[in-house]
């Protein structure tokens, strides 16, 4: 059963094949047997899903069911979720527990879908290797000595073991796609205002953006119809109709324009992820589709311009955090000034405290029109060249990451390397455009996926050349060896 | 009045903290209602929990495009919010939420009067939104603080001036002139007492001339009376520190009302770097002309337009009208009390008189007043209609004060009824002259240009033998009748 796609698990479901609560029990054991390997869940709600579990069969039974009805998925555990604990991978939040589900959560529950708990994921989604969490790695299932990539790295995982046929993300400067990538998943991170943030525990606010992972395309249609959409509770959600992600999965892709960046190619890409990348576009060559060369000239500029940013929203985001109303708190602060320190200093692990301190160095005075102006002005150059490049074509295709999983550790001293990780990754978060990963083969025996980015809201556009690949191909078939075994 | 103290300018500039009177907080629907149980008006959103975004509340933004029409000043077409950062444990996020480089109300001016009824105009430099924070409590908490955040997230506009305003005086007059332009608006309750507006001032001095001297901050004044007197002891604390050679530190200093006095509180190099930025949860706040112009429409009458139709319409005097008019709810009172009363000038020396003076002793704002304006009118009218003598009319006043219904019933129960028939009047003449027998010969015998004073004597022992209620101008009238003609 755990081998169905989402799709798949939907028609099983509506078809009264199998119950909801069989699927959920099933899923379950199989989280609970796996995680001690995977490490992809930080809390499992078995009691919760299987409630949502028998609420779903009683509605099937009835037949008022909606679309994705009984299908058991999982939350990155950035989404917040009333009554269930929601620790965004920190010690800060290890205590946590809202009274409020986010918007996301809201959605996909109205959709019918059972919630089997929540992912881990990169402390306060800072990392690209999961290797931050509070809750320690999650493994590669691909590879358990190499990392799932971050922050959405328990999520992917999950999808990629056969765990959950889908699960939520969040991506910041590229935290669906590279782990969806690393473990050979299809993700979406859709364009800035979407999908609504009210609820997600926020990052850098306005480069975070959530979005489904699942194994195929139409999946990831799916998800996304039911958390796509405006919401007034987020002034940065826009409101659009959101159109049939899926009516538009299977029209021929004859005449698309699709731009292939030239510095998406350069130096830095491992040969074996450049080749199948250059295969997947010869694919849709095949089908119709037309290569137009194009140049995104200031690419290189924004890993820098990002790690300005999004530290320096962080810095703000992060300050609530202080031990005065929820949360960690030192024991026996001795004054004021101790409590706060105290508590942050034990609540957030190194890589949160990296960030909270260039950000604020960036914000301070003397220094502000050096870092956060400056990476603004090349944030608005990068958003150009991708206006520039639309003008000309369709879509954009390229790698998702220069290389296929690494070994934890692999990057452990040098922050900088980890950050490079996400050269290809970042400007589509700058930009607000949105972009996803699918897998298009392997290297080494480990996944490598191919990002492609659309114009503003034109994800239909871009689940319809991933749908049309994925029905020439199967690389998002395949799984990882010791879970197909 | 802008000149100078031994030799030294001063020179002022205010910051206005104006709590708005919305239903609803900047960011969040929760009630903003002052007096609440401690943290029962503070949502999810308020307590900064994870995951929450603000959303801004529109009756906010038209409250201060309402304040920038009223002083003249350009509303900003595009205003942005942004974050400014320092921990305290009532500032809930971490940051609070205000504008900094782009306000959305830009340069205005306000003109005040200044004693001499000379007028002065104060230029405002600019008036911006932001978020309240909650408040500490450090009583009752055995050695810990208690966090109220019912308060955190009410909406603000800081109003700034230029450093226009040359003495005391002129900061109070600013202030009141502003107290009446926001009440008559309806943006604010205009309670002081209740921490709806407060000040800071900063203060410097020079001799003329001069560049401006360093100038301190003294911050969170919440009362005139308390803004006057705290202005000049800092005017005269620098003018001491520079007559006896030392030098004035750029700091903030606070101010304490009960026991007049003041202390620094922390200086230049001891302020915080706010790393202030956009806040990304908001976009940039767009007000187009259409929604400026449907507002400038339906603006309310301002103090400066009540006083001159208080002037035209009800024929007050110039400073009448001005003393009446400048206060909204004084106006409100006066204007109802007028109306109930029939006749407005009785009505206007009654509120700016008695009523005034009760509220006063009493301290009591006039939204308290006990006694209602229709209260006020129904008493007015009896002295009107010559029911009761104005000094009954205090007596009937009294009750009133003191909880009675209205003023008909005071006379009815307390028999206080003018006396005006007039056999009954000549009855008590002719008993007062014939228990005087002494006096009315003195009377009779002075020459005519003491008589007047004499008479006094017999009005005051008739209108004592009527307990009051006799119509004075009957006793007049009687007396001397009775006077003149010999026994």
């Amino acid at each position: 059963m755990h081998d169905l796609t989402l799709a798949e698990m939907c028609h099983g479901l509506a078809r009264r094949e199998f119950s909801s609560s069989e699927l959920t029990r099933h899923l379950l054991a199989r989280c609970a047997a796996t995680n001690p390997v995977y490490n992809a869940f930080i809390t499992l709600d078995d009691a919760g899903a299987l409630t949502q579990a028998a609420a779903a069969d009683a509605r099937l039974a009835a037949g008022d069911a909606p679309l994705l009805c009984g299908v058991p998925i999982a939350h990155k555990d950035i989404f917040c979720t009333r009554g269930l604990r929601t620790s965004c991978g920190s010690r800060m939040l290890d205590n946590f527990v809202a009274p409020y589900d986010a918007t996301v959560v809201e959605r996909l529950a109205a959709a019918g879908v059972v919630s089997l708990g929540k992912t881990n994921m990169d402390e306060f989604a800072m990392g690209s290797s999961n290797e931050t969490s509070y809750y320690g790695p999650v493994k590669n299932p691909w590879a358990l000595d190499c990392v799932p990539g971050g922050s959405s790295g328990g999520s992917a995982a999950a999808v990629a073991a056969r765990l959950v046929p889908g699960a939520t993300a969040t991506d910041t400067g590229g935290s669906i796609r590279q782990p969806a990538a690393l473990c050979g998943v299809t993700g979406l991170k859709p364009t800035y205002g979407r999908v609504s943030r009210w609820g997600m525990i926020a990052f850098a606010s306005s480069l975070d953006q959530a979005g489904p992972m699942a194994r195929s395309a139409e999946d990831v249609a799916l998800l996304l119809q039911a958390m796509a959409g405006f919401d007034e509770r987020d002034s940065t959600c826009l409101d659009r109709p959101v159109p049939d992600y899926r009516a538009a999965l299977d029209q021929p892709l004859d005449g698309l324009r699709i731009g292939v960046p030239a510095e998406y190619f350069g130096a830095g890409l491992n040969p074996g992820t450049e080749q199948a990348v250059r295969e997947a576009l010869s694919e849709l060559e095949r089908q119709g589709a037309r290569l137009v060369d194009i140049r995104l000239p200031h690419s290189d500029l924004a890993v820098p311009a990002y790690y300005v940013i999004a530290p320096a929203e962080a810095s703000a985001n992060l300050s609530r955090f202080d031990g005065v109303r929820y949360g960690h708190r030192c024991d026996n602060p001795k004054d004021l000034r101790d409590l706060f320190m105290r508590s942050r200093a034990e609540g957030f692990g190194a890589e949160v405290q990296r960030r909270i301190l260039i950000g604020t160095y960036c914000l301070s005075a003397g220094y502000y029109d050096a870092y956060y102006n400056k990476a603004q002005q090349v944030r608005a150059l990068i958003r150009q060249d991708f206006l520039d490049a639309f003008a000309q074509v369709d879509l954009i295709l390229g790698p998702t990451c220069p290389n296929p999983a690494f070994a934890f550790g692999a990057k452990g001293g040098d922050p900088v390397a980890m950050y490079l990780e996400d050269i290809y990754t970042i400007a589509a978060n700058l930009a607000g455009l949105p972009a996803l990963s699918m897998p298009c083969g392997l290297v080494d025996g480990k996944p490598v996926g191919v990002q492609i980015i659309g114009n503003y809201f034109d994800e239909a556009r871009m689940l319809n050349a991933a749908h049309r690949f994925q029905q020439a191909t199967d690389w998002h078939r395949r799984a990882p060896p010791e879970v197909a075994a | 009045m802008s000149g100078t103290i031994s030799g030294w300018e001063i020179v002022i500039g205010l910051e206005v903290h104006l709590q708005l009177a919305t239903r609803s907080k900047l960011f969040s629907g929760a009630a903003t209602a002052f007096g609440a149980e401690p943290n029962t008006q503070a949502c999810a959103i308020d307590l900064a929990l994870p995951g929450t975004l603000p959303v801004l509340n529109r009756a906010a933004v038209e409250m201060a495009i309402r304040f920038g029409l009223a002083v003249d000043a350009e509303i900003s077409p595009v205003s942005v919010f942004e974050r400014k950062n320092y921990f305290y444990p009532d500032l809930p996020k971490g940051y609070q939420t205000t504008q900094l480089a782009r306000p959305i109300v830009g340069p205005g001016h306000l003109d005040i009067e200044l004693a001499d009824g000379s007028a002065k105009r104060v230029r405002i430099h600019h008036a911006h939104l932001e978020e309240d924070a909650g408040k500490s409590l450090h009583e009752d908490f055995h050695g810990l603080s208690g966090i109220d955040l019912n308060r955190a997230g009410t909406p603000l506009i800081e109003i700034v001036t230029e450093p226009d305003l040359a003495n005391a005086e002129e900061a109070v007059a600013f202030a009141r002139k502003l107290h009446g332009i926001v009440t008559a608006l309806g943006i604010s309750d205009g309670d002081l007492s209740q921490g709806s507006m407060r000040f800071d001032v900063n203060i410097s001095v020079r001799r003329p001339g001069a560049p401006l001297g360093t100038r301190t901050e003294t911050k969170n004044l919440n009362s005139f009376r308390f803004m006057e007197r705290a202005i000049h002891k800092e005017v005269a604390r620098q003018i001491d520190v520079l007559e006896s050679g030392g030098r004035i530190v750029q700091e903030t200093r606070l101010y304490d009302g009960d026991s007049d006095t003041a202390r620094a509180m922390r200086s230049k190099e001891e302020a915080n770097d706010y790393r202030y930025f956009p806040c990304p949860d908001l976009l940039p706040l767009h007000v187009d002309t259409a929604w400026i112009e449907r507002l400038r429409a339906t603006q309310p009458e301002l103090p400066d337009a009540r006083r001159a139709r208080f002037a035209a319409d009800y024929g007050l005097s110039d400073y009448d009208a001005g003393q009446l008019a400048g206060d909204t709810a004084t106006a409100h009172y006066f204007e109802a009390a007028a109306q109930a009363a029939g006749d407005a000038k009785l009505a206007a020396k009654w509120v700016m008189g008695e009523i005034a003076a009760r509220l006063n002793s009493a301290d009591l704002d006039i939204a308290r007043c006990p006694v209602t304006p229709a209260q006020l009118g129904g008493l007015l009218r009896r002295i009107g209609d010559r029911t009761i003598s104005n000094a009954i009319a205090r007596q009937v006043f009294d009750a009133l004060w003191n909880g009675a219904a209205d003023a008909d019933t005071v006379i009815e129960q307390q028999g206080l009824r003018q006396v005006s028939d007039s056999g009954a009047i000549a009855a008590l003449v002719d008993q007062v002259i014939a228990a005087n027998p002494r006096q009315v010969a003195d009377y009779r015998a002075a020459p005519e240009a003491k008589q007047p004073k004499m008479f006094g004597f017999f009005v005051g022992q008739v209108m004592k033998a009527s307990g009051g209620k006799a119509d004075p101008r009957q006793v007049n009238e009687l007396l001397a009748e009775r006077l003149a003609r010999p026994d």
